[in-house]
Protein backbone atom coordinates (compact mmCIF):
# COMPACT_ATOMS: atom_id res chain seq x y z
CA UNK A 1 0.00 0.00 0.00
CA UNK A 2 1.32 3.40 -0.90
CA UNK A 3 0.38 6.90 0.14
CA UNK A 4 -2.27 8.50 -2.00
CA UNK A 5 -4.51 11.53 -1.97
CA UNK A 6 -7.48 9.68 -0.43
CA UNK A 7 -5.83 8.43 2.72
CA UNK A 8 -5.70 11.53 4.91
CA UNK A 9 -9.15 11.20 6.48
CA UNK A 10 -11.06 8.18 7.61
CA UNK A 11 -14.14 9.86 6.17
CA UNK A 12 -12.75 10.09 2.65
CA UNK A 13 -13.62 7.41 0.13
CA UNK A 14 -11.23 6.50 -2.64
CA UNK A 15 -12.64 6.26 -6.18
CA UNK A 16 -12.26 2.50 -5.92
CA UNK A 17 -14.59 2.48 -2.92
CA UNK A 18 -11.95 1.96 -0.24
CA UNK A 19 -11.39 3.65 3.09
CA UNK A 20 -7.63 3.73 3.32
CA UNK A 21 -7.39 4.80 6.95
CA UNK A 22 -9.37 1.73 7.94
CA UNK A 23 -7.07 -0.44 5.85
CA UNK A 24 -4.03 1.17 7.45
CA UNK A 25 -5.56 0.34 10.84
CA UNK A 26 -5.70 -3.31 9.78
CA UNK A 27 -2.01 -3.02 8.87
CA UNK A 28 -1.32 -2.01 12.47
CA UNK A 29 -2.81 -5.33 13.53
CA UNK A 30 -0.43 -7.17 11.22
CA UNK A 31 2.51 -5.41 12.86
CA UNK A 32 1.67 -6.58 16.36
CA UNK A 33 3.10 -9.79 17.76
CA UNK A 34 1.13 -12.91 17.01
CA UNK A 35 -2.00 -14.10 18.76
CA UNK A 36 -3.80 -17.35 17.98
CA UNK A 37 -7.05 -18.95 18.98
CA UNK A 38 -8.62 -22.35 18.43
CA UNK A 39 -11.66 -24.17 19.72
CA UNK A 40 -13.32 -27.51 20.15
CA UNK A 41 -16.94 -28.11 21.05
CA UNK A 42 -16.22 -27.52 24.73
CA UNK A 43 -13.02 -25.52 25.07
CA UNK A 44 -11.33 -22.52 23.54
CA UNK A 45 -7.63 -21.81 23.78
CA UNK A 46 -5.97 -18.44 23.25
CA UNK A 47 -2.26 -18.05 22.86
CA UNK A 48 0.11 -15.22 22.14
CA UNK A 49 3.76 -14.48 21.67
CA UNK A 50 5.28 -12.30 24.35
CA UNK A 51 7.19 -9.34 23.09
CA UNK A 52 9.24 -7.17 25.38
CA UNK A 53 10.77 -3.84 24.44
CA UNK A 54 14.09 -4.85 25.85
CA UNK A 55 15.51 -7.51 28.07
CA UNK A 56 15.09 -5.16 31.01
CA UNK A 57 11.35 -4.63 30.61
CA UNK A 58 8.44 -6.94 31.23
CA UNK A 59 6.41 -8.13 28.30
CA UNK A 60 3.14 -6.54 27.25
CA UNK A 61 -0.11 -8.03 28.41
CA UNK A 62 -1.99 -9.30 25.39
CA UNK A 63 -4.51 -11.68 26.89
CA UNK A 64 -7.24 -10.30 29.12
CA UNK A 65 -9.93 -11.94 31.17
CA UNK A 66 -13.22 -10.27 30.38
CA UNK A 67 -15.49 -12.44 32.50
CA UNK A 68 -15.47 -15.96 33.83
CA UNK A 69 -16.69 -17.21 30.48
CA UNK A 70 -15.02 -14.78 28.06
CA UNK A 71 -11.43 -13.84 27.36
CA UNK A 72 -9.69 -11.87 24.64
CA UNK A 73 -6.30 -11.92 22.96
CA UNK A 74 -5.18 -8.83 21.07
CA UNK A 75 -2.68 -7.91 18.40
CA UNK A 76 -1.73 -4.42 17.36
CA UNK A 77 -1.87 -1.27 19.46
CA UNK A 78 -2.09 -2.84 22.89
CA UNK A 79 -3.23 0.45 24.43
CA UNK A 80 -6.36 0.38 22.28
CA UNK A 81 -6.79 -3.26 23.24
CA UNK A 82 -6.61 -2.48 26.93
CA UNK A 83 -9.29 0.19 26.64
CA UNK A 84 -11.54 -2.15 24.66
CA UNK A 85 -11.07 -4.89 27.26
CA UNK A 86 -12.24 -2.51 29.94
CA UNK A 87 -15.31 -1.74 27.84
CA UNK A 88 -15.98 -5.46 27.41
CA UNK A 89 -15.64 -6.09 31.14
CA UNK A 90 -18.08 -3.32 31.91
CA UNK A 91 -20.60 -4.66 29.45
CA UNK A 92 -20.35 -8.13 31.00
CA UNK A 93 -20.78 -6.78 34.52
CA UNK A 94 -23.78 -4.66 33.55
CA UNK A 95 -25.46 -7.52 31.72
CA UNK A 96 -24.84 -9.87 34.67
CA UNK A 97 -26.25 -7.32 37.05
CA UNK A 98 -29.45 -6.81 35.08
CA UNK A 99 -30.13 -10.35 33.85
CA UNK A 100 -28.24 -12.41 36.47
CA UNK A 101 -26.75 -14.51 33.69
CA UNK A 102 -23.56 -14.35 31.64
CA UNK A 103 -23.45 -12.16 28.55
CA UNK A 104 -23.74 -14.27 25.39
CA UNK A 105 -20.52 -13.98 23.38
CA UNK A 106 -22.32 -13.27 20.13
CA UNK A 107 -23.89 -10.14 21.62
CA UNK A 108 -20.61 -8.85 22.98
CA UNK A 109 -18.83 -9.10 19.64
CA UNK A 110 -21.65 -7.28 17.88
CA UNK A 111 -21.43 -4.48 20.42
CA UNK A 112 -17.68 -4.34 19.89
CA UNK A 113 -18.09 -4.31 16.14
CA UNK A 114 -20.64 -1.49 16.29
CA UNK A 115 -18.28 0.47 18.49
CA UNK A 116 -15.52 -0.04 15.93
CA UNK A 117 -17.77 1.02 13.07
CA UNK A 118 -18.43 4.36 14.74
CA UNK A 119 -14.75 5.16 14.51
CA UNK A 120 -14.83 4.60 10.77
CA UNK A 121 -17.51 7.19 10.22
CA UNK A 122 -16.45 10.17 12.35
CA UNK A 123 -13.89 12.68 11.19
CA UNK A 124 -12.74 13.37 14.76
CA UNK A 125 -12.06 9.73 15.59
CA UNK A 126 -9.66 7.12 14.34
CA UNK A 127 -10.22 3.39 13.97
CA UNK A 128 -8.83 1.15 16.74
CA UNK A 129 -5.50 -0.25 15.72
CA UNK A 130 -6.11 -3.58 17.36
CA UNK A 131 -7.49 -6.94 16.29
CA UNK A 132 -9.33 -8.94 18.94
CA UNK A 133 -9.67 -12.68 19.21
CA UNK A 134 -12.66 -13.11 21.49
CA UNK A 135 -13.03 -16.54 23.06
CA UNK A 136 -16.16 -17.36 24.99
CA UNK A 137 -18.41 -20.11 26.18
CA UNK A 138 -22.14 -19.57 26.49
CA UNK A 139 -25.37 -21.54 26.26
CA UNK A 140 -24.95 -22.02 22.54
CA UNK A 141 -21.50 -23.55 22.91
CA UNK A 142 -17.88 -22.59 22.46
CA UNK A 143 -17.12 -19.61 20.23
CA UNK A 144 -14.08 -17.89 18.79
CA UNK A 145 -14.57 -14.56 17.04
CA UNK A 146 -12.21 -12.15 15.35
CA UNK A 147 -13.04 -8.44 15.61
CA UNK A 148 -11.45 -6.16 13.01
CA UNK A 149 -10.70 -2.45 13.26
CA UNK A 150 -13.05 -2.10 10.30
CA UNK A 151 -16.05 -3.09 12.40
CA UNK A 152 -16.35 -6.54 10.85
CA UNK A 153 -16.40 -9.67 12.89
CA UNK A 154 -16.15 -13.31 11.93
CA UNK A 155 -16.51 -16.58 13.75
CA UNK A 156 -13.68 -19.07 13.45
CA UNK A 157 -12.77 -22.62 14.33
CA UNK A 158 -9.18 -21.44 14.60
CA UNK A 159 -7.38 -18.26 13.65
CA UNK A 160 -4.14 -16.35 13.99
CA UNK A 161 -3.41 -12.63 13.77
CA UNK A 162 -0.36 -10.44 13.99
CA UNK A 163 3.12 -10.75 12.56
CA UNK A 164 4.10 -14.08 11.01
CA UNK A 165 0.58 -15.32 11.66
CA UNK A 166 0.47 -16.89 8.20
CA UNK A 167 2.74 -19.67 9.41
CA UNK A 168 0.39 -20.40 12.28
CA UNK A 169 -2.63 -20.22 9.99
CA UNK A 170 -1.06 -22.77 7.66
CA UNK A 171 -0.51 -25.11 10.59
CA UNK A 172 -4.06 -24.58 11.82
CA UNK A 173 -5.52 -25.10 8.37
CA UNK A 174 -3.87 -28.47 8.22
CA UNK A 175 -5.22 -29.53 11.60
CA UNK A 176 -8.51 -27.70 12.22
CA UNK A 177 -10.81 -30.50 11.13
CA UNK A 178 -9.72 -32.47 14.18
CA UNK A 179 -10.26 -29.68 16.66
CA UNK A 180 -14.00 -30.05 17.23
CA UNK A 181 -13.51 -33.34 19.06
CA UNK A 182 -10.06 -32.71 20.50
CA UNK A 183 -9.46 -33.02 24.19
CA UNK A 184 -8.51 -29.93 26.15
CA UNK A 185 -4.89 -30.96 26.46
CA UNK A 186 -4.58 -31.74 22.76
CA UNK A 187 -5.97 -28.32 21.99
CA UNK A 188 -3.37 -26.66 24.21
CA UNK A 189 -0.66 -28.65 22.46
CA UNK A 190 -1.95 -27.55 19.08
CA UNK A 191 -2.00 -23.95 20.31
CA UNK A 192 1.62 -24.19 21.42
CA UNK A 193 2.60 -25.74 18.09
CA UNK A 194 0.85 -22.94 16.25
CA UNK A 195 2.67 -20.36 18.36
CA UNK A 196 5.91 -22.11 17.62
CA UNK A 197 5.26 -21.76 13.90
CA UNK A 198 5.17 -17.99 14.28
CA UNK A 199 8.47 -17.97 16.11
CA UNK A 200 10.25 -19.12 12.95
CA UNK A 201 13.13 -20.97 14.49
CA UNK A 202 13.28 -19.32 17.89
CA UNK A 203 12.88 -21.85 20.67
CA UNK A 204 9.49 -22.09 22.21
CA UNK A 205 9.76 -21.39 25.94
CA UNK A 206 7.08 -20.61 28.48
CA UNK A 207 8.65 -17.19 28.95
CA UNK A 208 8.06 -16.24 25.33
CA UNK A 209 4.42 -17.24 25.13
CA UNK A 210 1.19 -17.00 27.09
CA UNK A 211 -1.67 -19.49 26.92
CA UNK A 212 -5.20 -19.11 28.28
CA UNK A 213 -8.07 -21.58 28.48
CA UNK A 214 -11.83 -21.31 28.83
CA UNK A 215 -14.19 -24.23 28.66
CA UNK A 216 -17.04 -26.24 30.08
CA UNK A 217 -16.61 -26.20 33.86
CA UNK A 218 -13.41 -24.20 33.53
CA UNK A 219 -13.59 -20.42 33.93
CA UNK A 220 -11.27 -18.32 31.83
CA UNK A 221 -7.77 -18.30 33.20
CA UNK A 222 -4.22 -17.87 32.00
CA UNK A 223 -2.05 -20.94 32.45
CA UNK A 224 0.93 -20.38 34.69
CA UNK A 225 4.45 -20.63 33.32
CA UNK A 226 5.27 -23.97 34.93
CA UNK A 227 2.29 -25.74 33.41
CA UNK A 228 3.07 -24.31 30.00
CA UNK A 229 6.73 -25.29 30.23
CA UNK A 230 5.75 -28.82 31.21
CA UNK A 231 3.51 -29.13 28.17
CA UNK A 232 6.23 -27.76 25.92
CA UNK A 233 8.73 -30.23 27.31
CA UNK A 234 6.25 -33.07 26.91
CA UNK A 235 5.76 -32.62 23.21
CA UNK A 236 9.14 -31.24 22.23
CA UNK A 237 10.43 -34.79 22.04
CA UNK A 238 7.49 -35.79 19.87
CA UNK A 239 7.79 -32.51 17.99
CA UNK A 240 11.36 -33.35 17.02
CA UNK A 241 10.19 -36.48 15.24
CA UNK A 242 7.21 -34.68 13.73
CA UNK A 243 9.49 -31.90 12.59
CA UNK A 244 11.76 -34.13 10.58
CA UNK A 245 8.89 -36.21 9.22
CA UNK A 246 6.86 -33.24 7.99
CA UNK A 247 6.96 -32.49 4.28
CA UNK A 248 7.46 -28.73 4.69
CA UNK A 249 10.96 -27.44 4.15
CA UNK A 250 13.01 -25.12 6.32
CA UNK A 251 10.29 -24.07 8.79
CA UNK A 252 9.69 -27.55 10.11
CA UNK A 253 13.35 -28.56 10.21
CA UNK A 254 14.52 -25.47 12.05
CA UNK A 255 12.45 -25.92 15.21
CA UNK A 256 13.57 -29.55 15.23
CA UNK A 257 17.22 -28.55 15.03
CA UNK A 258 16.79 -25.90 17.69
CA UNK A 259 15.21 -28.44 20.02
CA UNK A 260 18.12 -30.82 19.53
CA UNK A 261 20.52 -28.06 20.52
CA UNK A 262 18.57 -27.30 23.69
CA UNK A 263 18.90 -30.91 24.71
CA UNK A 264 15.57 -30.80 26.51
CA UNK A 265 16.82 -28.60 29.34
CA UNK A 266 14.21 -26.65 31.26
CA UNK A 267 16.41 -23.58 31.30
CA UNK A 268 14.08 -20.60 30.96
CA UNK A 269 16.77 -18.54 29.30
CA UNK A 270 17.12 -14.82 29.88
CA UNK A 271 13.49 -14.24 30.69
CA UNK A 272 12.29 -10.66 30.62
CA UNK A 273 11.36 -9.30 34.04
CA UNK A 274 8.24 -11.11 35.15
CA UNK A 275 5.42 -9.36 36.93
CA UNK B 1 -59.21 18.58 57.20
CA UNK B 2 -56.52 17.22 59.50
CA UNK B 3 -53.10 16.74 57.95
CA UNK B 4 -52.80 13.42 56.16
CA UNK B 5 -49.80 11.25 56.77
CA UNK B 6 -48.17 9.00 54.25
CA UNK B 7 -49.28 5.45 54.81
CA UNK B 8 -47.03 3.81 52.28
CA UNK B 9 -43.50 2.93 53.31
CA UNK B 10 -40.78 1.91 50.88
CA UNK B 11 -39.40 -0.38 53.57
CA UNK B 12 -40.53 -3.60 55.18
CA UNK B 13 -38.86 -5.79 57.77
CA UNK B 14 -38.48 -9.44 56.85
CA UNK B 15 -37.12 -10.39 60.25
CA UNK B 16 -34.51 -12.99 61.07
CA UNK B 17 -31.22 -12.96 62.92
CA UNK B 18 -27.56 -13.11 61.95
CA UNK B 19 -24.51 -13.93 64.01
CA UNK B 20 -20.79 -14.00 63.36
CA UNK B 21 -18.02 -15.24 65.66
CA UNK B 22 -14.31 -15.14 64.88
CA UNK B 23 -11.38 -17.09 66.24
CA UNK B 24 -7.63 -17.26 65.77
CA UNK B 25 -7.82 -19.01 62.41
CA UNK B 26 -11.52 -19.37 61.56
CA UNK B 27 -14.74 -17.43 61.31
CA UNK B 28 -18.29 -18.69 61.79
CA UNK B 29 -21.18 -16.84 60.18
CA UNK B 30 -24.73 -17.98 60.72
CA UNK B 31 -28.26 -16.83 59.96
CA UNK B 32 -31.70 -18.36 60.19
CA UNK B 33 -33.64 -19.01 56.99
CA UNK B 34 -37.04 -17.64 57.90
CA UNK B 35 -38.41 -14.74 55.88
CA UNK B 36 -41.52 -13.06 57.29
CA UNK B 37 -43.64 -9.95 56.92
CA UNK B 38 -45.79 -8.71 59.77
CA UNK B 39 -47.09 -11.81 61.55
CA UNK B 40 -46.88 -13.98 58.43
CA UNK B 41 -44.17 -16.25 57.15
CA UNK B 42 -43.22 -15.76 53.49
CA UNK B 43 -40.84 -18.69 53.29
CA UNK B 44 -38.94 -21.02 55.62
CA UNK B 45 -35.99 -21.46 53.29
CA UNK B 46 -34.38 -18.16 52.33
CA UNK B 47 -30.64 -17.63 52.65
CA UNK B 48 -29.46 -14.38 54.22
CA UNK B 49 -25.83 -15.25 53.64
CA UNK B 50 -23.83 -14.11 50.61
CA UNK B 51 -20.27 -14.91 49.60
CA UNK B 52 -18.50 -11.73 48.57
CA UNK B 53 -14.96 -13.02 48.02
CA UNK B 54 -12.82 -16.07 48.50
CA UNK B 55 -12.63 -15.73 52.26
CA UNK B 56 -15.29 -13.14 52.96
CA UNK B 57 -18.96 -13.75 53.68
CA UNK B 58 -21.77 -11.38 54.58
CA UNK B 59 -24.98 -12.09 56.47
CA UNK B 60 -27.72 -9.47 56.41
CA UNK B 61 -31.08 -9.13 58.09
CA UNK B 62 -33.69 -6.45 57.59
CA UNK B 63 -35.50 -5.73 54.33
CA UNK B 64 -34.48 -8.54 51.98
CA UNK B 65 -35.20 -6.63 48.78
CA UNK B 66 -32.64 -4.04 49.87
CA UNK B 67 -30.30 -6.82 50.97
CA UNK B 68 -30.52 -8.43 47.54
CA UNK B 69 -29.88 -5.11 45.80
CA UNK B 70 -26.92 -4.45 48.10
CA UNK B 71 -25.45 -7.89 47.38
CA UNK B 72 -25.77 -7.32 43.61
CA UNK B 73 -24.10 -3.93 43.89
CA UNK B 74 -21.25 -5.34 45.90
CA UNK B 75 -20.77 -8.21 43.48
CA UNK B 76 -20.58 -5.79 40.57
CA UNK B 77 -18.43 -3.18 42.32
CA UNK B 78 -16.19 -5.85 43.67
CA UNK B 79 -15.67 -6.91 40.11
CA UNK B 80 -15.08 -3.52 38.55
CA UNK B 81 -11.92 -2.62 40.43
CA UNK B 82 -10.99 -6.26 40.45
CA UNK B 83 -11.13 -6.55 36.71
CA UNK B 84 -9.42 -3.29 35.92
CA UNK B 85 -6.46 -4.45 37.90
CA UNK B 86 -7.12 -8.09 37.16
CA UNK B 87 -3.46 -8.98 36.87
CA UNK B 88 -2.69 -7.65 40.31
CA UNK B 89 -5.61 -9.47 41.79
CA UNK B 90 -4.82 -12.69 40.01
CA UNK B 91 -1.63 -12.84 41.97
CA UNK B 92 -2.91 -11.47 45.22
CA UNK B 93 -5.98 -13.71 45.09
CA UNK B 94 -9.25 -11.91 45.81
CA UNK B 95 -10.08 -8.83 47.86
CA UNK B 96 -9.22 -9.28 51.51
CA UNK B 97 -11.91 -9.12 54.19
CA UNK B 98 -10.81 -5.75 55.64
CA UNK B 99 -10.81 -4.25 52.15
CA UNK B 100 -14.27 -5.64 51.51
CA UNK B 101 -15.36 -4.21 54.88
CA UNK B 102 -14.42 -0.72 53.77
CA UNK B 103 -16.12 -1.25 50.41
CA UNK B 104 -19.33 -2.30 52.15
CA UNK B 105 -19.20 0.73 54.40
CA UNK B 106 -18.75 3.08 51.45
CA UNK B 107 -21.50 1.37 49.48
CA UNK B 108 -23.90 1.78 52.38
CA UNK B 109 -23.03 5.43 52.99
CA UNK B 110 -23.54 6.19 49.30
CA UNK B 111 -27.24 5.82 50.10
CA UNK B 112 -27.09 7.86 53.29
CA UNK B 113 -30.31 9.72 52.44
CA UNK B 114 -32.33 6.72 51.26
CA UNK B 115 -30.59 3.87 53.04
CA UNK B 116 -30.46 0.17 52.39
CA UNK B 117 -32.60 -1.23 55.20
CA UNK B 118 -29.99 -3.87 55.77
CA UNK B 119 -28.26 -4.82 59.01
CA UNK B 120 -25.05 -6.59 58.14
CA UNK B 121 -22.33 -8.65 59.67
CA UNK B 122 -19.27 -9.38 57.60
CA UNK B 123 -17.05 -12.33 58.48
CA UNK B 124 -13.93 -13.83 57.06
CA UNK B 125 -10.18 -14.15 57.28
CA UNK B 126 -7.83 -11.21 57.02
CA UNK B 127 -4.60 -11.21 55.03
CA UNK B 128 -2.79 -13.12 57.75
CA UNK B 129 -5.44 -15.80 58.05
CA UNK B 130 -6.86 -14.59 61.34
CA UNK B 131 -10.63 -14.56 61.74
CA UNK B 132 -12.34 -11.18 61.66
CA UNK B 133 -15.89 -9.95 62.07
CA UNK B 134 -17.19 -6.52 61.10
CA UNK B 135 -20.54 -5.24 62.26
CA UNK B 136 -22.54 -2.48 60.56
CA UNK B 137 -25.50 -0.21 60.95
CA UNK B 138 -27.79 0.65 58.04
CA UNK B 139 -25.70 3.58 56.80
CA UNK B 140 -22.25 2.07 56.93
CA UNK B 141 -20.83 2.82 60.35
CA UNK B 142 -18.66 -0.21 61.10
CA UNK B 143 -16.30 -1.69 63.59
CA UNK B 144 -14.05 -4.71 63.76
CA UNK B 145 -15.13 -6.96 66.60
CA UNK B 146 -14.62 -10.50 67.81
CA UNK B 147 -18.30 -11.42 67.53
CA UNK B 148 -21.58 -9.76 66.66
CA UNK B 149 -25.27 -10.30 66.01
CA UNK B 150 -27.89 -8.35 64.05
CA UNK B 151 -31.58 -8.67 63.35
CA UNK B 152 -34.76 -9.31 65.26
CA UNK B 153 -33.14 -11.78 67.64
CA UNK B 154 -30.02 -9.74 68.34
CA UNK B 155 -31.42 -8.30 71.59
CA UNK B 156 -31.70 -11.87 72.87
CA UNK B 157 -28.46 -13.15 71.32
CA UNK B 158 -26.00 -10.35 72.02
CA UNK B 159 -26.14 -10.45 75.82
CA UNK B 160 -25.55 -14.18 75.73
CA UNK B 161 -22.53 -13.79 73.43
CA UNK B 162 -21.19 -11.06 75.70
CA UNK B 163 -21.52 -13.40 78.65
CA UNK B 164 -19.62 -16.18 76.89
CA UNK B 165 -17.10 -14.35 74.75
CA UNK B 166 -16.42 -10.89 76.10
CA UNK B 167 -13.07 -10.51 77.80
CA UNK B 168 -13.30 -9.05 81.28
CA UNK B 169 -11.97 -5.54 81.66
CA UNK B 170 -8.22 -5.50 82.41
CA UNK B 171 -8.90 -2.70 84.93
CA UNK B 172 -10.97 -4.91 87.21
CA UNK B 173 -9.50 -6.45 90.35
CA UNK B 174 -8.76 -9.25 90.97
CA UNK B 175 -7.02 -9.60 87.62
CA UNK B 176 -8.89 -12.15 85.54
CA UNK B 177 -7.59 -14.11 82.58
CA UNK B 178 -9.04 -13.13 79.27
CA UNK B 179 -11.52 -15.71 78.07
CA UNK B 180 -9.59 -18.50 76.34
CA UNK B 181 -10.26 -18.26 72.63
CA UNK B 182 -12.72 -20.85 71.40
CA UNK B 183 -11.85 -23.70 69.12
CA UNK B 184 -13.74 -23.87 65.85
CA UNK B 185 -16.00 -26.74 66.91
CA UNK B 186 -16.86 -24.96 70.16
CA UNK B 187 -17.74 -21.80 68.29
CA UNK B 188 -20.07 -23.70 65.96
CA UNK B 189 -21.75 -25.31 68.99
CA UNK B 190 -22.12 -21.94 70.64
CA UNK B 191 -23.80 -20.53 67.54
CA UNK B 192 -26.23 -23.46 67.39
CA UNK B 193 -27.10 -22.99 71.07
CA UNK B 194 -27.60 -19.29 70.57
CA UNK B 195 -30.05 -19.75 67.71
CA UNK B 196 -31.94 -22.51 69.45
CA UNK B 197 -32.48 -20.15 72.38
CA UNK B 198 -33.39 -17.17 70.22
CA UNK B 199 -35.97 -19.25 68.31
CA UNK B 200 -37.77 -19.95 71.61
CA UNK B 201 -38.68 -16.33 72.26
CA UNK B 202 -38.26 -14.40 69.01
CA UNK B 203 -41.17 -15.12 66.68
CA UNK B 204 -39.24 -13.98 63.64
CA UNK B 205 -36.36 -16.40 64.14
CA UNK B 206 -36.64 -20.10 63.42
CA UNK B 207 -37.20 -22.81 60.77
CA UNK B 208 -33.62 -23.60 59.82
CA UNK B 209 -30.15 -22.38 60.66
CA UNK B 210 -27.54 -21.92 57.96
CA UNK B 211 -23.94 -21.92 59.22
CA UNK B 212 -20.90 -21.01 57.15
CA UNK B 213 -17.42 -21.73 58.50
CA UNK B 214 -14.37 -20.11 56.89
CA UNK B 215 -10.90 -21.36 57.65
CA UNK B 216 -7.59 -21.98 55.96
CA UNK B 217 -9.04 -25.03 54.17
CA UNK B 218 -11.82 -23.03 52.60
CA UNK B 219 -15.51 -22.54 53.18
CA UNK B 220 -17.87 -25.16 54.57
CA UNK B 221 -21.62 -25.06 55.14
CA UNK B 222 -23.80 -26.70 57.76
CA UNK B 223 -27.51 -26.75 58.43
CA UNK B 224 -29.54 -27.28 61.54
CA UNK B 225 -33.27 -27.40 62.08
CA UNK B 226 -34.87 -24.85 64.38
CA UNK B 227 -38.36 -24.53 65.83
CA UNK B 228 -40.97 -23.95 63.16
CA UNK B 229 -43.44 -22.03 65.30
Amino acid sequence: MFRNQYDTDVTTWSPAGRLFQVEYAMEAVKQGSAAIGLRSKTHIILGCVNKANSELSSHQKKIFKVDDHIGVAIAGLTADGRVLSRYMRNECINYSFTYESPLPVGRLVVQLADKAQVCTQRSWKRPNGVGLLVAGLDESGAHLYYNCPSGNYFEYQAFAIGSRSQAAKTYLERRFENFADSSRDDLVKDALMAIRETLQGETLKSSTCTVAVVGAGEPFHILDQETVQQMIDAFEIVGEQEGSAAAAGQEAAQPGAAVADQGGSTDEGVAPMDI
Amino acid sequence: MPKQQANWSPYDNNGGSCVAVSGADYCVIAADTRMSTGYNILTRDYSKICKLADKCVMASSGFQADVKALQKHLAARHLVPLKIQIYQHQHNKQMSCPAMAQLLSNTLYYKRFFPYYSFNVLGGLDNEGKGCVFTYDAVGSYEKVGYSSQGSGSTLIMPFLDNQLKSPSPLLLPVQDAVTPLAEAEAVDLVKTVFASASERDIYTGDKLEIVVINADGIRREHMDLRKD
